[in-house]
């Protein structure tokens, strides 16, 4: 077989083939449904391979941590499967792992989650499980014990680790230590030791119930056959008193450009920060945000990236991002640099925080645009990314129309938008700065480069 | 492995999954349809349909990895890899990224031992300039490369390595230990990522020879996965790839007898908190007899919960904050490793390890005295299973369908060898872990590696 005439005429390598109109993304619909006890639940069907993704959301994560007892959120989630039902710890380990399923909790600033990944050959005997972790977690006062020197051995690890130590100096720093968002998730040492069962046991009863929580699920199932098994195994969950909504209020802005310096001796690459606080997930201007940071610093062509890695070569990646929570999150450009071109480093960084703020030329507007709305359909390919789009929904409150919105709406920011943005969003000479490296090398340079105030700051100051 | 960039992966902690736990229903399922043929150049194409998101996924597999290198230039092979982004005879520098963000693509490329792998994944509308793209790399890299090109990509792997090595906690632990295992004229001996004097010794010279050596089109294979149509993708891929000039084959590897017939021991310090050990054997190569049990013997020691390692010293005794235990399957040979991190405790780190090694020595003599349980392999044998499905979930990236069909051709001979490979370890008995154990584990042939805090001195 030839089969070559089609190819016997020369490819044309003058240009790159321009790509014709780009495929539309068909979704499957998403059908609501609610559970006799007020449970909503959303149900996507995806055929293609026979699993099922299916994710109890509760709308209260970290955020809803009293003071004082930060990490109360992620130790509740972490507790849920320590034993549920009749089983303890290491027999309800053992169901799910011998269904060939996977059950795993979680906690981020703005929700709890218990997700169950299941052959749905193994659905039914699969679902009890999810249900038994979800309303009849143990709480047992042995499992807390020891998930408590997990946790506490894992706090003391973050001092080994230059990168997560920068993340969190860099959240105390913007946000401080009363402010929710300043402080990790899990807590810190002094929270996590003293967390009781009847700590959990307040948090869980306030927040996981019917009325506060959300059923996804996404997979090779069908509405109609999964929703009598749902209400058999949710239906005997009740509301109790309706919970708090949890509020964090807005950060006071970080005001002045610091530089805040950690010592990790002998580290032969500095991590950077840099930022401030950003916005919330209901922000007007999420569009423009998303277009503004794939400019900047949210692709492998960003500034950040092109101008730090491939120019210099003072980096193996640069980048930034808006976390958009339910309150302004951070706003981080960040980068982990090699020590002796810290200063160097530094210097791009602020050029390209600056430079976002002139007008962004149409060609280089106009590809973040493409990257980011014709990147949108990979989005959805797995069970999980589909989940992960829902579960967005849910927690952000957003309009089922976003996934439809999401496209028209990017293509449609101009350079004027971005610029407008740019200018309440990116003001480097407000900024915290934080370098985690080694400061018997980079600490002079710094300070004679007169980027702003230095201040020395220790891991300890940091993590308490 | 080394990455062309960092993995920006949110949801990787959540992938464990999915699949139906019969295993005559699973074999029967575990089949990836393909269709598969050679360019006149002798480049291998491999055609697979999925119609269900709108993208394509453009993976190419090089069958050159840091074995091939030669001594002085460590690392090579993944600086290369990097340079396989910078532009080509038609592409100007920076383009290939450009163009291909511009067109909703993305892109990422990974070296190992044995392999380097490149994927594109872009939206079906795209798949000419994906095409393009490979191609233009595939037959004229070595038009344009320069010293410049190389001086920045140097760079970026040189922090690649001290990001992803140097200061990383224990990150110098697994690159000793493939110098401890394998001897200095083994092609395992040294890193991928390669050592910091030999990244500075590479020239543009040094990648035209390796591309000539190793990236002629006969020495790769490519899939093309996803929104397509066989037909019209395969006279895209023959318009595309025609003018891909012929090279040589390349050479196969020398490959030094290697054999572990002591303990060996080593320190390392480093700028951590706690204590960890680490144990390496010697081990059956990717797809030999034992790889599977071996795989599966990983799981039954730290897999979960009810794993006889995690359950005896982060369950019970809490001595340990995690055990890791994997069969690190490669082409010329393997290893099993397991690690683990100690608690916080007064005494000195030594002596510490020397207790958590008792016990891991204990639980190995358990499984050489007895087979494990039925359900035990059986909780290990449904987890394979499931994550046979999990596997079916993606078409691109690292690890996609596409990215299986081009590993199984290069290694087994067979792109839809799924079936095949599920049932190594559906045909697994309790006795054979019990074997696996007995033959590849012994507790006096084995690599013993500690890391101690920097302060407590060796």
């Amino acid at each position: 077989m030839l089969g070559v005439s089609a190819s016997a005429q020369q490819a044309d390598r003058s240009k790159p083939p321009v790509p014709g109109p780009p495929p539309a993304l068909k979704l499957p619909p998403i059908q609501k449904r609610t559970l006799a006890n007020g449970l909503p639940v959303w149900i996507v069907e995806m055929h293609e391979v026979p699993v099922a993704n299916i994710t109890l959301i509760v709308k209260a994560g970290a955020s809803a941590d009293p003071a004082g007892k930060y990490g109360v959120s992620s130790f509740t989630a972490a507790m849920l499967d320590e034993g549920a039902g009749t089983r303890n710890a290491l027999e309800l380990s053992d169901a799910v792992e011998y269904l060939g399923a996977g059950l795993s909790t979680g906690s981020s600033f703005d929700s709890s989650s218990v997700r169950l990944q299941t052959p749905v050959s193994k659905l039914d005997e699969a679902l009890p499980l999810l249900a038994d972790v979800v309303l009849r977690p143990a709480f047992s006062e042995a499992e807390l014990n020891r998930l408590r020197k997990e946790r506490l051995t894992s706090l003391l690890q973050t001092r080994d680790d230059a990168s997560r130590l920068a993340s969190a100096a860099f959240a105390r720093l913007v946000f401080g230590p009363r402010h929710r968002y300043g402080t990790p998730a899990m807590g810190n040492e002094a929270s996590n030791g003293e967390m009781t069962v009847s700590d959990l046991r307040q948090f869980y009863s306030t927040y996981y119930q019917p009325q506060n929580s959300h059923l996804i699920v996404v997979g090779d199932v069908t509405a109609a056959t999964l929703l009598p098994k749902l209400e058999k195994v949710f239906g005997s969950w009740k509301n109790g008193a309706p919970p708090p909504k949890p509020t964090v209020p807005v950060a006071t802005q970080h005001a002045a450009r610091t530089i805040y310096l950690i010592d990790k001796k002998d580290a032969p690459q500095s991590q950077i920060r840099i930022g401030w606080v950003g916005v919330s997930r209901s922000t007007m201007d999420y569009y423009v945000l998303d277009v503004l940071n794939t400019v900047l610093g949210g692709s492998f062509t960003s500034r950040l990236n092109n101008n730090l890695r491939e120019e210099h070569g003072y980096t193996y990646g640069a980048g930034s991002s808006f976390d958009m929570r339910l309150s302004a999150g951070p706003f981080v450009a960040s980068a982990g640099v090699q020590s002796d071109k810290t200063v160097e480093s530094l210097r791009e960084f602020f050029k390209e925080l600056d430079a976002i703020r002139q007008p962004v030329p149409s060609e280089e507007l106009t590809r973040a645009k493409n990257y980011e709305a014709l990147g949108f359909p990979a989005g959805f390919e797995a069970t999980a990314d589909m989940a992960g789009n829902l579960i967005n929904l849910v927690v952000y409150g957003l309009p089922d129309a976003f996934f439809t919105e999401y496209v028209p709406k990017i293509q449609g920011i101009t350079v004027a938008e971005v610029q407008k943005a740019a200018a309440q969003y990116v003001q480097s000479d407000k900024f915290a700065v934080v370098v985690v490296g080694d400061l018997a090398k980079i600490e002079k340079p710094i300070r004679d480069a007169n980027f702003g105030p230095v201040k020395i700051v220790t891991v300890d100051e940091i993590l308490k | 492995m080394s990455l062309r960039h960092i993995c920006l992966a949110a949801g990787l902690a959540a992938c464990l999954s999915t699949a139906p736990t019969i295993a005559q229903q699973a074999s029967k399922n575990i089949t990836v349809p393909y269709q598969m043929f050679t360019l006149p150049n002798g480049l291998t194409v491999i055609l697979h349909e999925d119609h269900s998101v709108p993208i394509v996924s453009v993976n190419v597999w090089y069958h050159v990895g840091s074995a091939n290198e030669k001594a002085g230039r460590t690392g090579f092979a993944h600086l290369f890899e990097h340079l396989m982004f910078e532009g080509s005879k038609n592409v100007k520098e920076g383009q290939f990224d450009s163009l291909l963000e511009a067109a909703g693509g993305g892109n990422n490329a990974s070296t190992a031992n044995d392999r380097t792998n490149y994927f594109i994944d872009v939206p079906s509308n795209a798949l000419d300039l994906a095409l393009y793209l490979e191609s233009d790399r595939m037959g004229t890299l070595v038009d344009i490369v320069s010293e410049t090109m190389v001086n920045g990509q140097r760079d970026v792997v040189k922090n690649e390595r001290r990001q992803s090595y140097e200061n990383a906690p224990y990150g110098m632990a697994d690159p000793r230990i493939w110098e401890l295992m394998f001897p200095k004229n083994h092609p395992y001996h040294w890193p991928v990522i390669g050592y910091m004097e030999d990244l500075t010794a590479a020239s543009a010279e040094d990648v035209r020879e390796f591309f000539r050596k190793y990236y002629a089109p006969q020495n790769a294979s490519m899939v093309v996965a996803g929104d397509i149509n066989p037909a019209d993708a395969r006279k895209r891929i023959e318009h595309w790839f025609a003018d891909v000039k012929p090279g040589k084959s390349a050479d196969p590897i020398e490959v030094p007898p290697v054999s572990l017939n002591s303990v060996i021991k080593e320190t390392l310090t480093d700028q951590v908190q706690l204590p960890r050990l680490y144990l390496a054997w010697l081990t059956p190569a990717l797809y030999a007899p034992g790889d599977s049990a071996l795989d599966v013997t990983s799981s039954i020691l730290a897999g979960g919960k009810n794993s006889r390692l995690y359950k005896k010293l982060v369950y019970d005794l809490q001595v340990a904050q995690n055990v890791v235990a994997y069969q690190n399957s490669n082409m010329l040979g393997s290893m099993f490793r397991i690690e683990i991190t100690a608690r916080p405790s007064k005494e000195p780190a030594a002596q510490v390890l020397e207790k958590l090694k008792t016990l891991v020595d204990e639980e190995l003599a358990k499984l050489r005295e007895s087979p494990p349980d039925a359900r035990e392999v059986d909780r290990v044998l449904n987890q394979t299973e499931s994550s046979f499905f999990s596997r079916m979930e993606r078409v691109g990236s690292f690890g996609g369908k596409a990215d299986q069909l081009n590993g199984y051709w290069v290694q087994a001979g067979n792109p839809d060898w799924f079936a095949e490979d599920l049932a190594r370890y559906q045909s697994l008995q309790p006795v054979d872990v019990q074997a696996a154990v007995r033959r590849w584990l012994p507790a006096d042939k084995r690599i013993e590696l500690i890391v101690v805090p920097k302060g407590e001195g060796k």
